[in-house]
C-alpha cells in the first residue's frame, strides 16, 4: 500500500508540474516536451488505477501522434515566440485567479463526491471484469453494446484526416505530373507520325 | 493513508484548472492554447477513468476513448488550420485571426 501510494504522489506531481511548465515555458519546442511528459507519467497513473489498456493507448496516440504533430508544426513555423508572450503579465492575476476559484469548486466536489456518492459504493478499486484483462473487459463491452459509437469514432478519424490534407495540400505552378490516364490512352496511332521526307530534305517541323 | 478516489479526482481537478489558465496567460500563443486544451481533455479522461475504476463500470474507460479520438482529432484539424493561417498571413498571432471571417 505504501509503494503504491509512493508511486501515486510521483506520477501526480510529475504530470502536475509537467502540466504546469507546458503553460508557462518560453520555448513552445519545451512546451510540447513537457506535454509529453505529463502524458506519459498520466499514462502511469492511469496504470495505477488498473487501466493498462488506456495507459498504452494514451503512450501511443499521444506521444507517438500528436504531441510528436505539435513538434513538427512547432518547428516548422518559423514565428517570433517572444512576441507572441505579451501580455502574460497582463493577463497572470485574472487568469490566477480563475484558477484558484475554479480548482477549490472542483476539490470541494471530488471531496464530497468521495465520502457519499461513488467512493461509498465500492470499497475497492476494480478496472476490469473478475478473472478478465483490462483490453478483453474493454472490447467485451466496445464491440457489442458500443459498436455503432466505435464506428462513428472512426468516422470522425476520416472527416479530421481527410479535411486536414484538404487544409494543407497546395498544388504548386509549374510542378510537371504523372497523368496514368493519358498514359494508358496513348495507342500507336496518337504516338506515332510517320513522314516521308524527301530526299535531301530531312525531317523539319 | 491509502489512496481513493479523491486523490485522483483533486489531480484532475488540479490539471484542469492548469488548462484554463493556460488558456488565460497565452492569449496571443494559440499553439500553447491547443496545447492546453489538450491538457484539459487529459483530465477529463482522467476524471472518467478515475470513475470507471471505482464505480466497477466499464463504459467510462469506454467513453475515455471516445475522448481520445476526438481529441487526436481536434489536433489534426487545428494545427492544418495553423499552418494553412501561417503560410497566408506569415504570422500566427490570433489577435487578427478575424481577418478571416466572410
Amino acid at each position: 500500500m505504501a509503494l503504491q501510494a509512493i508511486a501515486f504522489y510521483l506520477l501526480a506531481t510529475v504530470t502536475l508540474v509537467s502540466g504546469f511548465c507546458v503553460v508557462s515555458a518560453r520555448n513552445p519546442v519545451h512546451s510540447v516536451l513537457f506535454l509529453i511528459l505529463a502524458f506519459f507519467s498520466a499514462a502511469g497513473l492511469f496504470v495505477l488505477l488498473g487501466a493498462e489498456f488506456l495507459a498504452m493507448l494514451l503512450v501511443i496516440v499521444y506521444v507517438g501522434a500528436v504531441a510528436v504533430l505539435f513538434l513538427f508544426v512547432v518547428m516548422m513555423l518559423d514565428v517570433d515566440f517572444a512576441a507572441l508572450r505579451q501580455g502574460f503579465a497582463t493577463y497572470m492575476p485574472l487568469g490566477a485567479g480563475v484558477a484558484a476559484v475554479l480548482a477549490f469548486e472542483m476539490i470541494a466536489v471530488s471531496s464530497v463526491i468521495a465520502t457519499k456518492g461513488a467512493g461509498a459504493a465500492h470499497d475497492s478499486p476494480m478496472a476490469s471484469g473478475t478473472e478478465l484483462s483490462n483490453a478483453e473487459t474493454i472490447g467485451r463491452v466496445l464491440y457489442t453494446d458500443y459498436i455503432y459509437f466505435f464506428q462513428a469514432a472512426s468516422l470522425v478519424l476520416l472527416v479530421a484526416m481527410i479535411g486536414a490534407i484538404v487544409l494543407t495540400l497546395r498544388h504548386k505552378p509549374g510542378v510537371r505530373r504523372q497523368i496514368i490516364s493519358d498514359q494508358v490512352a496513348r495507342t500507336p496511332k496518337t504516338g506515332m507520325t510517320i513522314v516521308s521526307p524527301g530526299s535531301g530534305e530531312g525531317i523539319g517541323e | 493513508m491509502t489512496i481513493g478516489l479523491v486523490h485522483y479526482l483533486a489531480v484532475a481537478a488540479v490539471l484542469f484548472t492548469i488548462g484554463v489558465f493556460g488558456i488565460f496567460v497565452n492569449r496571443k500563443n494559440i499553439i500553447v492554447i491547443l496545447m492546453s486544451v489538450e491538457l484539459i481533455l487529459l483530465a477529463v479522461n482522467i476524471n472518467l477513468v478515475t470513475f470507471s475504476v471505482y464505480l466497477h463500470n466499464v463504459v467510462g474507460q469506454i467513453f475515455a476513448m471516445f475522448v481520445l479520438t476526438v481529441a487526436a482529432a481536434e489536433a489534426a484539424v487545428g494545427l492544418a488550420i495553423l499552418v494553412t493561417f501561417f503560410r497566408n498571413r506569415g504570422d500566427i498571432a490570433v489577435d487578427d485571426v478575424s481577418v478571416m471571417k466572410g
